[in-house]
Formats: structure tokens, C-alpha cells, sequence
């Protein structure tokens, strides 16, 4: 089976300062892949240098096949690689619908094929929105959302690029213990259409139940990567994060 | 409504306007006419690239000048029809702007912002030493007495202006309910996020700012025929970067039609002034309308329009990312 | 083009002197832009305004310009504590520092403009001081003094800015508000208040910047345009908010714009300074998250 996402030796400094130190790491389509660690261990970081965001000075990142190091966040996201914002990031002048509408425009319609009629595209927004549970607040804009109605917004926008793989930024930080499971469900039903899905979150119940594979980034360096219940019995992974 | 039906529309409007100033039977309204519409067409032109993309270009004066100077230039080759220097112009205008964009637009607003106050001195540094367009002595463009049909040959710039003007509305609004509009959109909000999602900003800025540049110039273009003697303190002038920044943020800076309202509120408003008060105090009032406006009513005109009809706070459109809730409590 | 290592000297002397001054007239911008990131493009305005006031004292009474600057210093420091607090509460606040932000600026720094023009009218106004006129020959140096002083109070200026900046709790909790405001607030110091006085400083160095400007060449009101490029090239090219690399970068742009004026001639100096600006941003790491 070809290896979908595969980071390679990633390093990345500010200034003097290492935020990531020889990151490798490969994801098979399909999978479901926990990213756990302590705050400022570089797991953000990672993720703005996988999506093109950061620009990583050595190593690099192969997607779907192709080389991704020197094309722009855009041109990744067109490739098919997803992404939420830890703090979500809508566009707060856009309406919901207009909002999903901008993954649509120009993501999907980039990737060729017969240019989607308007009123094709607007269905499509809808249901996505049906399919978060925000199809009432369509027309409203970002600011008029709670907490959770936002990370949902940011998840639907991320599948309105119809990507190959999705990475979820800490989707459920702050949420109850209902909408954490709102947001697990649409993972999961994500993922059962083929999506593959990188999960970085710090709600260990979430990470354990959801990731078939469990990866560590602690201070910037990878220090487990395996079967979840392995993982969290690892000395080095319980000193170091969940020991705390 | 589609933008041709929109274009003919404001052709009529212009059309009456026309009629009306004809009516009045002095040519003194076409002069003013003429520099609202101008300043139609500049304020348009800016909001493209700073209304629409959250760009700000301080060097209105630098693209406008760069459109009357071409049109100097040219003159001096040999002497062409308006039409052919304002395509000229516009075409000057709009490849520096993509020049200067290409330079600066991949960091920061405030590095383009900056970039393009210091090109405007750069540039009439660069005039200023020029002679065959007359340098720091000026050019002169002989206007002739009358054209046929028109009359006099103001009402044949005053036309030409007006066509101008409704082409920027018509290009603006067309832009707004384009696929190309959502994209500035974005990049105003986010563009972080609009690079997340697909959008190819850097392209997107560019577009902007050529095509923001080039209307610009070909506001300048018919210039040198306006007034007769061009000098570089006049194509240059404080009034062209203040007006054109002041105007759409007065009017309202999210669509098409801000521009237009600041415009010819402002622009007729110094028109009378300027009869009455002297100049320098004119543009004094245009620059504490700006900051009163800045800082008060961010929406502009059509802003407070709209509180006021709808009872609603509109929340100010700009790049502002919404801050989160607080969590709710855990069960 | 006549070339002679005498010229090449002197322009490369007058080049470090001027760009001394060009420091001091940057650093308010170092503090507002490189550290505090506050895009104030109507500095130049507060350095015009600062050489009109003391033109006017001057003129009256006939005081030391420098000196009249220092004793302005406190109001120009409240002058910029007011500005700050009205961008605070209109943009910063509200996220829309971006666009409104710099229209607020770019309006203040017309508005002042203005005023000047239509107060003092265009004509170009000048100062008049024991050290204005005499030159200071020295191993085949022609030195003005009127270049000297104002480059010599110029360093004295940035040196106790740095150790304002360096040694005292206020310079320490400004460098940290640019770094981490949370860790700030935690520390039981207001962000917003240190913001403030750090503006404040900024707006009180345009004073003396403009003492020394009006000493250096007479001033009119648009004189301040020239400056513009002229200091954010020098604050991105020193590294955005190091005082010591703002000196430095002034100096070179000084040496430069020196060599430019001599060899080339006067009327190219603004191309300079673009240029550099052009340059310095074109080399700078690109990405929206790069600083």
C-alpha cells in the first residue's frame, strides 16, 4: 500500500531556538493517527510545515506521490491535505455558507473537471452544513457562533475541499464531554468515507478511542510511535506527558 | 442584475447627468463635473485594492501621475486621441503596479503600505529630473478650442471621464459578485486561512493591484488636456492620496457603491469649498473627516446606513478574526 | 564624475554622520514599528513638527534648539500616550490595525501637514546657532559642526535610549510586551499601559529628531515625506527592533545616499533609500508567519 503522507527529517528553527528536530513520519491512506504531546512541543509547528504555512529548512514532506517542499499552502491544500486552526479562523465577513463556499471555489473547481454550476455549489454548502448540524445559522455570520458551533465550521470548511487528508488541530479543546463526542462522530463518518485523518489532541479519552496508530512529539522530537495502548505504556512517553 | 444591464443603466444615469449639466448652460459645471467623476474612478479604483483585499495604497498620486505623464509622453511621439492615452495610461500604471506588487505583496499589508508612499516620492523624484516631460519647468498640452460634436472641449472630457467612471463601478461590482470577489474576501478576513483553503493569494493580490493601478492611470490620463500645463506638484498633489483613501472609507469600503457616495459627496463638497475657503483648508477638513470616520464609524456612510435601518450593531468589516467564546462548563 | 579619494572621504565621513542622525531619527520608529508593531507612518510629521517648534522658540527668544527639544520632550510624550490610547481603543482592540489603522495614521500625518502649511506657509525655515556655520577642519576632514553636534547628541540620545530599554523595569516589560503580553498580564503589568508609554518615548525622541533636523537643513512642511522610506528601511534593514542594528543600518544608508548625492548628484538620495527599502524587503524570509 503507498504511503500517503510521508515527512521526512523535518527540521525547523526560529532563530535559535529548535522547534522540530528530525521529524519522520509516514501515514497510510485511510488511517486514523493520534498527535499527542506537551504544549509548545511542536506539534502546531509540524503541522504549519506539513500545509505549507512554515517553511521547514531541512527534510521534506511527500504527499499522494509528489514532492510538496516549495509550493505554497494553496497549492497543498489543492493536492488534497486539510487543515483546522488550533484557534479557529473563519472568515468573519462571509456567512457561513459563503464561508464553505471559498474551499469550493477554489480548491475543488482547481482540480479540473466540468465547472460546477452555482446552484450545485450552493447545494453542496448546505449539506455540509446539514451534516455539522449548522444548516440554521446558514445564512449568519461566524461571530454569531458558540464555541463548538465555530470548530464545526472550521471542520466543514476543511471538508469542503474534499481532501485526501484532513488534519484536526485541536478541534475539541474547551468542548464539553457531549460535543466531544459531536466532533469524534463527524470524524469518524469522515473517515469512514475515505478520508484520512491526523487527530492532534490533548482529550486523551478522545485521541485513545478514535487514533489506530498514537504518535509522541515531545520538545520538538518524535519519541513513540505506535499502537495506542503501546504508546501510553511507553516509560519515556509517560515521564515525559502523561505523567503530568 | 447582470453587470451589462448594470453598465447601460449607469451609461443612461450618466447620460442624464449629462443633459442636466448641459441644461445649466455654463462650463463651469463640467470642470467641477469632471473631478468628481475623476475621483469616481479613483476612489473605485482604491477600494479594489483596499476595501476589497484590506490592502492600503498610500500612493494614489504616484499611479494617477504615472497615467498624465504617459500621456505627456506619448504627446511628445506624436499626439493621439484621449482614448488611445488612456488605454496607454492605463497600461503604464497597471504593470508598475504589478511590478511594485510582485516586490512586496508576499509579507505583511504594512510593508506594501509603506512601499507605496515611498515610490510615490521616488517617482516624482524620477519625473522631477525628467526633462523630455518637461520636469520640474512642466509640459504644456495645447487643449483645442472645441470638438465636434461636444461643444467645448471640456464636455468631450467630462463624457470621457463619465464613460470612465461608470466602466470602474461596472469593473468593481462585477469583481464583488465574482468568484474573484470571495477570494479578496478572504484575504481581507484571513489570509492564512484563505491560503488553507485554496486561494491563491499572491496571484489574487496581484490581480488587485494591477488592476487597481491601471484604473488609476487611466483616471490620470485625460489629465494634462484638463488643466492645460502639467507640473509635477500638481500631478503629485497631497489631494489625489488622501482623496482616494478618505472617499471609500467615508463612503463605505465592502462594495461598489461606498466609493461612488464618498466620492461625490466629498469631491462636491471640496468643490464648493474650494470657491469659498482656501484649498489647503479643504483638504485639512477631508483629513479630520477621515480620522473622525476612521475612528468612529469604520462602515462608513453606508455603515451608519445601515445601523440605523436595521437597529442592528454591524460589526466592523476588516481583518478581525473572531475571538472564541468562552467554553462552556464541563457537566 | 570626478573621482578623488578626498571626496570619497569626506562623502563617506559625511555619510556616517548624517547617518547617526538618521538613527535618532528612526528610533522612535524602532520602538513603535520594530517593537511594538504599531505601523506609525505619521512619525516624520511629529519630527516636522518637532523642528517647527523649535524654529518658533528660536525665533522668539532665541534658545538653543536642542535644548528647547529636551524641554518639549515631556509634552510630545503625552502627545504620544493620548495617540496610542485612541489606536488602542479604535483598532488594536477592535483587530483592525491593518487597514483603519494606517488610514488613522496616514490621516494624522496629512493633518499635521496641513496645519503646518497653513500656519508657517511653504517657505523653507531655518535656525540660527553658535554651531551653525562654522566647519571643523581637521586631517583633510571638512566637518560642519552643524552636522556634528546633532550627530553627536544623536548617539548620546540612542545610548540612553538602549539603556533605558535594557537596564530599567519599564525598557525590560516594553521589550517583553512585544514577546509575550499573556506572560505580562500575568506578572501583574498591564500590556496596554506599557504600550503607552512606550509610544509616548517614541513620539518624545521625534522632538529632539527634529532639533536635530532643522540644525542639519532648513525644513518645510512636506520635508517629512522624504523620510518615510527613508526610516523603514532603516528599521527592517537593523533588524526591526534593535536600537544598535538601527544604527548601523542608518549609518550605511547615510554612507550610500553620501556616495550617491557626491558622484550622482543630490536630486537621487530619495532612490536611495528606496532602493534599500526594496531590497531589505525582498531579501526578508518570505511567509505570512515569518516576522
Amino acid at each position: 500500500m503507498t504511503v500517503l503522507l510521508d515527512v521526512s527529517n523535518l527540521n525547523k528553527r526560529f532563530g535559535g531556538f529548535v522547534a522540530l528536530e528530525s521529524i519522520s513520519l509516514s501515514v497510510q491512506p485511510g488511517e486514523r493517527v493520534g498527535l499527542i504531546g506537551p504544549n509548545g512541543s511542536g506539534k502546531s509547528t509540524l503541522v504549519n510545515c506539513i500545509c505549507g504555512t512554515l517553511h521547514n529548512e531541512a527534510g521534506s514532506v511527500h504527499f499522494d506521490g509528489h514532492l510538496l517542499d516549495g509550493s505554497t499552502a494553496h497549492q497543498r491544500t489543492r493536492r488534497g491535505l486539510a487543515r483546522t486552526f488550533q484557534l479557529p479562523r473563519p472568515f468573519a465577513s462571509l456567512s457561513l455558507i459563503d464561508n464553505l463556499r471559498i474551499p469550493l471555489l477554489y480548491t475543488v473547481a482547481a482540480r479540473g473537471g466540468a465547472r460546477r454550476a452555482a446552484h450545485d455549489i450552493e447545494e453542496r454548502c448546505t449539506d455540509l452544513l446539514r451534516e455539522v448540524g449548522l444548516e440554521g445559522k446558514a445564512r449568519h455570520l461566524p461571530r454569531d457562533l458558540t464555541q463548538v458551533e465555530m470548530r464545526k465550521l472550521e471542520l466543514a470548511r476543511a471538508m469542503a475541499a474534499e481532501p485526501k487528508l484532513l488534519i484536526a488541530d485541536e478541534s475539541m479543546a474547551g468542548l464539553t464531554h457531549s460535543e466531544v463526542e459531536e466532533i469524534l462522530t463527524l470524524l469518524n463518518r469522515l473517515n469512514g468515507q475515505g478520508v484520512t485523518i491526523i487527530l492532534i489532541e490533548h482529550i486523551m479519552r478522545a485521541v485513545m478511542s478514535f487514533s489506530q496508530r498514537l504518535v509522541v512529539l515531545v520538545s520538538g522530537r518524535k519519541i513513540a510511535d505506535g499502537a495506542p495502548n503501546e504508546v501510553v505504556r511507553d516509560p519515556e512517553v509517560e515521564r515525559a506527558y502523561l505523567g503530568q | 442584475m447582470r453587470s451589462d444591464i448594470f453598465f447601460v443603466i449607469c451609461l443612461v444615469v450618466g447620460g442624464a447627468v449629462f443633459a442636466a449639466a448641459l441644461a445649466l448652460g455654463n462650463d463651469y459645471y463640467f470642470f467641477a463635473g469632471y473631478v468628481v467623476l475623476q475621483y469616481v474612478v479613483l476612489a473605485t479604483a482604491w477600494n479594489i485594492l483596499g476595501g476589497y483585499c484590506g490592502y492600503v495604497n498610500f500612493g494614489s498620486a504616484a499611479f494617477f501621475a504615472l497615467g498624465a505623464y504617459s500621456t505627456v509622453a506619448l504627446h511628445r511621439l506624436h499626439p493621439m486621441p484621449i482614448p488611445v492615452d488612456v488605454v496607454f495610461g492605463g497600461v503604464v500604471s497597471g504593470i508598475v503596479g504589478f511590478g511594485m506588487g510582485y516586490l512586496t505583496l508576499r509579507l505583511r499589508g504594512a510593508f506594501f503600505a509603506i512601499a507605496t508612499l515611498a515610490l510615490a516620492v521616488v517617482l516624482q523624484t524620477l519625473i522631477v529630473n525628467w526633462d523630455y516631460v518637461g520636469g520640474s519647468r512642466g509640459a504644456y498640452i495645447v487643449r483645442p478650442e472645441s470638438i465636434a460634436p461636444f461643444g467645448s472641449y471640456i464636455k468631450y472630457l467630462f463624457l470621457i471621464m463619465m464613460l470612465l467612471a461608470v466602466g470602474a463601478i461596472t469593473v468593481a461590482r462585477l469583481i464583488e459578485r465574482s468568484r474573484l470577489g470571495y477570494g479578496f474576501a478572504t484575504i481581507r478576513d484571513d489570509e492564512l486561512a484563505a491560503e488553507a483553503s485554496g486561494v491563491p493569494t499572491l496571484r489574487l493580490k496581484l490581480i488587485a493591484t494591477t488592476i487597481s493601478g491601471g484604473l488609476m492611470g487611466m483616471a490620470g490620463a485625460p489629465f494634462p488636456y484638463y488643466i492645460g500645463f502639467l507640473q509635477p506638484t500638481s500631478a503629485f498633489g497631497l489631494e489625489y492620496a488622501v482623496n482616494s483613501i478618505a472617499m471609500p472609507l467615508i463612503g463605505g469600503t465592502t462594495g461598489w457603491v461606498g466609493p461612488l457616495i464618498g466620492a461625490i459627496l466629498l469631491g462636491s463638497l471640496q468643490q464648493i469649498a474650494t470657491v469659498t475657503i482656501s484649498s489647503a483648508v479643504n483638504l485639512l477638513i477631508v483629513g479630520f473627516l477621515l480620522v473622525g470616520f476612521v475612528i468612529a464609524a469604520p462602515n462608513g456612510i453606508i455603515g451608519l446606513v445601515r445601523k440605523y435601518i436595521r437597529h442592528k450593531p454591524v460589526g466592523p468589516v476588516g481583518r478581525r478574526r473572531v475571538e472564541a467564546d468562552a467554553p462552556e462548563p464541563a457537566p | 564624475m570626478i573621482f578623488s579619494f578626498d571626496l570619497l572621504v569626506n562623502a563617506i565621513v559625511s555619510g556616517i554622520l548624517i547617518g547617526a542622525f538618521y538613527a535618532a531619527v528612526t528610533a522612535g520608529i524602532t520602538i513603535s514599528f520594530g517593537i511594538l508593531d504599531i505601523v506609525n507612518i505619521a512619525h516624520p510629521a511629529f519630527i516636522i513638527l518637532g523642528s517647527y517648534i523649535a524654529y518658533i522658540i528660536n525665533a522668539t527668544f532665541g534658545l538653543d534648539p536642542i535644548l528647547t527639544a529636551i524641554v518639549a520632550m515631556p509634552a510630545f510624550y503625552v502627545l504620544g500616550a493620548g495617540i496610542y490610547q485612541i489606536y488602542y481603543v479604535s483598532f488594536e482592540k477592535r483587530g483592525q490595525e491593518s487597514m483603519r489603522g494606517l488610514a488613522f495614521f496616514f490621516g494624522l500625518l496629512f493633518i499635521t501637514e496641513v496645519m503646518l502649511v497653513l500656519y508657517f506657509g511653504v517657505d523653507y525655515r531655518y535656525v540660527e546657532a553658535r554651531y551653525i556655520g562654522p566647519t571643523w577642519h581637521f586631517a583633510g576632514l571638512d566637518i560642519p559642526l552643524r552636522i556634528l553636534v546633532p550627530c553627536l547628541v544623536s548617539l548620546l540620545m540612542i545610548a540612553v535610549l538602549q539603556l533605558l530599554l535594557t537596564r530599567s523595569f519599564v525598557g525590560r516589560a516594553i521589550m517583553a510586551v512585544a514577546q509575550d503580553q499573556l506572560a505580562l498580564k500575568l506578572m501583574g503589568v498591564d500590556p496596554v499601559r506599557i504600550k503607552r508609554i512606550a509610544f509616548g518615548i517614541s513620539i518624545a525622541t521625534a522632538s529632539l529628531a527634529g532639533a536635530f533636523l532643522i540644525i542639519i537643513q532648513p525644513v518645510e512642511p512636506s520635508v517629512g515625506r522624504e523620510y518615510i522610506g527613508r526610516v523603514f528601511a532603516i528599521c527592517v534593514l537593523g533588524g526591526m527592533g534593535s536600537l544598535p542594528g538601527t544604527l548601523i543600518a542608518a549609518m550605511l544608508i547615510g554612507i550610500f545616499e553620501s556616495l550617491t548625492a557626491t558622484f550622482y548628484g543630490p536630486s537621487w538620495a530619495p532612490a536611495v533609500s528606496f532602493g534599500f527599502l526594496l531590497l531589505t524587503l525582498a531579501v526578508r524570509p518570505a511567509g505570512l508567519l515569518g516576522r
